[in-house]
């Protein structure tokens, strides 16, 4: 199968407090996110996603005319129609040869675009394609995914020999009305303690279990394991359940310090797992996008990544933890403004 | 409003810097120009296309306190003119620094970011109405960053 | 070339007129100036007027033929110059052209601006269309930023201070407090200056001009109390970051080298100027390029008080764009009305005896275009 040829990481700098939140809101619906990462006013997925792809292109040397695929997960396009990737294209250099399209799958659309990428790379179509997620993420100020909305994109190359082989890739889809946001409305609605038991958990537990059962793996063969995270109790009592350590989560586990960044959730934690791995480590990817659907990726870290970390390096490129340890906290009048939420 | 092919025409160079260069006395231009002002009428269909690092020094730099429409939610920002590794200067804010971290002769390098919405309905002003199209292009952050 | 000189000059009020329209300031202007020249309205063989945007400004283009409507001259060539916040200086020298040629004997040059019917944030986008819109207004530059940006360079290069940027506006709110068109009549102080909002680092609003509503008319003959000895033009880059040097004004510099060549002086035989004070820094970096003081040296002299009334070489007794105000398109016409005025020796308590040579430097925008003129008394 394909390999991840590399990655690059985006998360802005600004950060809201837990506790600003609900010193204006008077609640406190912390949800074991201590600052969620806001991006600039003059950033959104475009920008992001952009950010995210540079860092990943520029960590390798490759003929850019190569990259013939691109595909951007998200909840907040910033077009409800015209397409956020041919930006990213554009601004990557990588037009016109291409194949392109934006993605919605809720807060897995970016898994599976590396699920075509790969598809796509094995059956010879492309040499390289690039899956993004990325996300703006939305959330109404009453609500208490307020506490919990985070921002930030995570890139992929996707070819077919690279640093990380993907060794097995399983999707798990049913009809889950348990978040959505129709067309013209600002901010997605949910199904309160819907989204759990019969959502997120049935979805991702069901996805890692039929792969590491085709696989023939158990948790104790994975170095690391990285979930969806929503929240903090979500992605760790799913990992618990399916048999893994805190130790195998934590390295993979950002939501406390960026919040939910959707689409690019699970992504921007793998990113964070693979900087942490080492040649020979296996890393699981379970990611879950509500109504509702899950992938999972059983993934096989290379000899490559010592030599690739290096290059990357030596090039300045920020990795994840450089990303989420640069910040600049708000306070909420500010983060009010930054996302919009005044007239003027 | 500003029309969609305005904004079209130019992407290329906001978006990546597309710069070109005289072949003819080696002068590098961006945005890219049609003929080169040395060289003139000798420079005709001796301009060729060039890709610049997006990487620079400050030249000079203000504070933006009194923003221009549309640069509202962002003010204060930092506007500098950046000299570009390759010759050329160019106009953008520097973002994600502190007001006073920027001096003149400060490393940049390019990020993309959104710098105007129009609105959609043809009354110009800038400040978006969530219906008209998008301008991205550069900006710059402090080189270490990105 | 033909002589030509200035006969009559005219000027409304500067300020916020609320109840004047943009065609009663220049018709105002107009007759005021034909006055002062003690001319009938039908001797004049063609009008050129300056106007940087009305068609932003108040809706109205082809502003031309609307003048000459108002004004009964409909049958004579009128002609609007544009050259942004140098449209005036522009129109001056066009006129000069004119008369020199011989083609008309008796030429009226107007200015006039109207730029208090847009609302604040409407005119700040107004004057932003004089930067290079595609690769300075798009990221956020507005005028004030781009000379703010001149500013830190020259304080970074030459080690100009804040100090002596605010005493360019506190001089010329002094000129303008005995000037009794000014749009400011108030004197201020550096610390005033020093304590007001920052439009854009290191620039405040007390370090910019404001938007004035005004005219100003000039009749231009061949023969009259003062003449026009040059009137050169020369432009520079529409973006200021094109420019090889910052605190430069290239324009500036090359309309006065034409200028002094043409009128056969130096800088230095030059008794009083009336420079383009956009931002405060502008008055100091052109008091350099126009040779009159050394490269860095432009804010010194002006805190040793050189450029005052009482100095050696007064610029700006007219209170400059900075108090008398900057009603665009009047601007470059006011500026040779102050130095008739004082050439002629009427400029009331602004006053300056003993006068030879006189010169107005107007710039358009950054320092995209700039002309410059040079007026002897007779
Ligand atoms: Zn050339």
């Amino acid at each position: 199968m394909a390999s991840i040829v590399s990655y690059g990481s985006y998360i802005p700098r600004f950060r809201v407090e837990g506790g600003e939140i609900s010193r204006v809101w008077g609640r406190d619906l912390r949800v074991g996110v201590m600052t969620k990462a806001i991006p600039g006013p003059d950033e959104d997925t475009i920008t992001m996603a952009t950010e995210s792809a540079r860092n990943c292109l520029r960590s390798v040397d490759l003929d850019l005319g190569k990259v013939r695929a691109l595909y951007i997960g998200s909840e907040s396009h910033p077009y409800a129609v015209k397409p956020s990737g041919t930006v990213v294209a554009e601004a990557l250099g990588i037009t016109p040869d291409l194949y392109m399209a934006d993605l919605e799958f809720a807060c897995k659309a970016g898994s599976t675009a590396i699920i075509i990428c790969s598809s796509q790379v094995d059956s010879g179509l492309i040499e390289y394609g690039l899956a993004i997620g990325a996300d703006k993420a939305q959330s109404s100020t009453v609500d208490e995914l307020e506490f919990a909305t985070g921002s930030g994109a995570a890139s992929f190359l996707i070819g077919k020999k690279g640093i990380v082989d993907i060794e097995s890739m399983k999707s798990y889809t049913t009809d889950t009305p348990d978040f959505w946001r129709r067309d013209v409305q600002k901010y997605p609605s949910h199904g309160g303690r819907f989204t759990g038991e019969p959502a997120y958990f049935r979805h991702v537990t069901e996805c890692a279990e039929l792969l590491m059962s085709t696989m023939g793996t158990e948790a104790k063969d994975f170095k690391y394991a990285v979930f969806h995270q929503p929240n903090l109790k979500f992605p760790s009592s799913v990992g618990k359940k399916l048999g893994f350590k805190e130790e195998q989560l934590r390295p993979g586990l950002l939501v406390p310090e960026i919040g939910n960044a959707y689409a690019a959730s699970s992504l921007l934690g793998l990113t964070a797992a693979l900087d942490a791995s080492e040649p020979g480590d296996r890393v699981l990817l379970v990611s879950y996008g509500s109504g509702a659907g899950s992938d999972a990726f059983q993934l096989y870290v290379n000899d490559e990544i010592v030599k690739f970390r290096e290059v990357k390096n030596s090039r300045g490129i920020r990795n994840t933890s450089s990303y989420i340890e640069e910040k600049e906290v708000l306070d909420y009048s500010i983060y009010a403004k930054y996302s919009g939420r005044y007239r003027i | 409003m500003v029309g969609p092919s305005r904004i079209w025409r130019e992407a290329p160079s906001r978006y990546r810097f597309l710069g070109n260069r005289c072949t003819v006395c080696e002068e590098v231009y961006f945005p890219p120009r049609q003929i080169c002002p040395k060289c003139r009428r000798a420079s005709i269909g001796r301009m060729e296309p060039i890709q610049l690092s997006g990487n620079g020094e400050v030249v000079t730099y203000t504070v933006v306190y009194d923003p221009a429409v549309g640069h509202e939610l962002l003010t204060p920002y930092i506007l500098a003119i950046v000299k570009l590794d390759e010759g050329p200067r160019v106009t953008s804010q520097i973002v994600g620094a502190g007001l006073s971290e920027i001096m003149i002769g400060s490393r940049v390098k390019t990020v993309l970011r959104k710098l105007r919405e129009e609105k959609g309905g043809g009354e110009d002003g800038g400040s978006g109405d969530g219906s008209g199209v998008i301008t991205y292009g550069y900006k710059f952050v402090l080189d270490g960053q990105s | 070339m033909r002589k030509v000189c200035i006969s009559g000059v005219g000027i409304t009020k500067f300020g916020e007129l609320w109840s004047r329209s943009y065609r009663e300031l220049i018709v105002e202007a107009g007759l005021r100036a034909l006055e002062d020249a003690e001319l009938p309205g039908e001797s004049i063989e063609c009008l050129y007027m300056a106007s940087m945007g009305p068609g932003m400004w108040v809706s109205q283009e082809h502003a031309g033929p609307m003048i000459a409507e108002q004004t009964g001259l409909t049958s004579i060539p009128v002609v609007r110059v544009e050259s942004g916040c140098a449209s005036g200086a522009l129109a001056l020298h066009q006129a000069f052209i004119d008369v020199a040629s011989g083609k008309h004997d008796i030429v009226v040059v107007g200015g006039v601006e109207k730029m208090t019917d847009v609302g604040a944030k409407e005119a700040g986008s107004i004057i932003n269309t004089m930067l290079d819109y595609e690769w300075e207004s798009i990221f956020g530059a507005t005028l004030p930023a781009l000379y703010a940006m001149m500013a830190r360079k020259h304080m970074h290069d030459y080690g100009t201070t804040r100090e002596q940027m605010a005493e360019v506006a506190v001089k010329n709110h002094y000129n303008g407090s005995l000037n009794p068109i000014a749009h400011f009549g108030r004197k201020i102080s550096v610390d005033q200056v020093l304590s007001s909002p920052l439009l854009a680092d290191p620039l405040r609003m007390l370090d910019c001009a404001p938007m004035s509503d005004g005219s100003a008319a000039l009749v231009l003959t061949s023969k009259g109390d003062v003449e026009i000895i040059a009137c050169e033009m020369a432009s520079s880059t529409l973006a200021l970051h094109s420019r090889e040097d910052i605190t430069t004004m290239d324009c500036v510099v090359g309309s006065s080298k034409k200028a002094y060549k043409r009128a056969g002086i130096n800088p230095s035989d030059v008794d009083i100027a009336e420079l383009h004070d956009y931002c405060t820094i502008g008055e100091i970096i052109e008091s350099e390029d126009l040779g009159f003081f050394e490269k860095g040296k432009g804010g010194k002299k002006v805190a040793e008080g050189v450029t005052s009334l009482n100095g050696s070489l007064p610029i700006n007794t007219s209170g400059g764009l900075k108090s008398r105000g900057h009603p665009i398109g009047a601007t470059g016409v006011a500026q040779v009305a102050e130095i008739y005025d004082q050439l002629i020796g009427r400029a009331g308590e602004r006053q300056i005896e003993l006068l030879d040579y006189g010169l107005c430097c107007g710039v358009g925008g950054s320092g995209g275009s700039a002309v410059v003129s040079i007026f002897r008394r007779r």
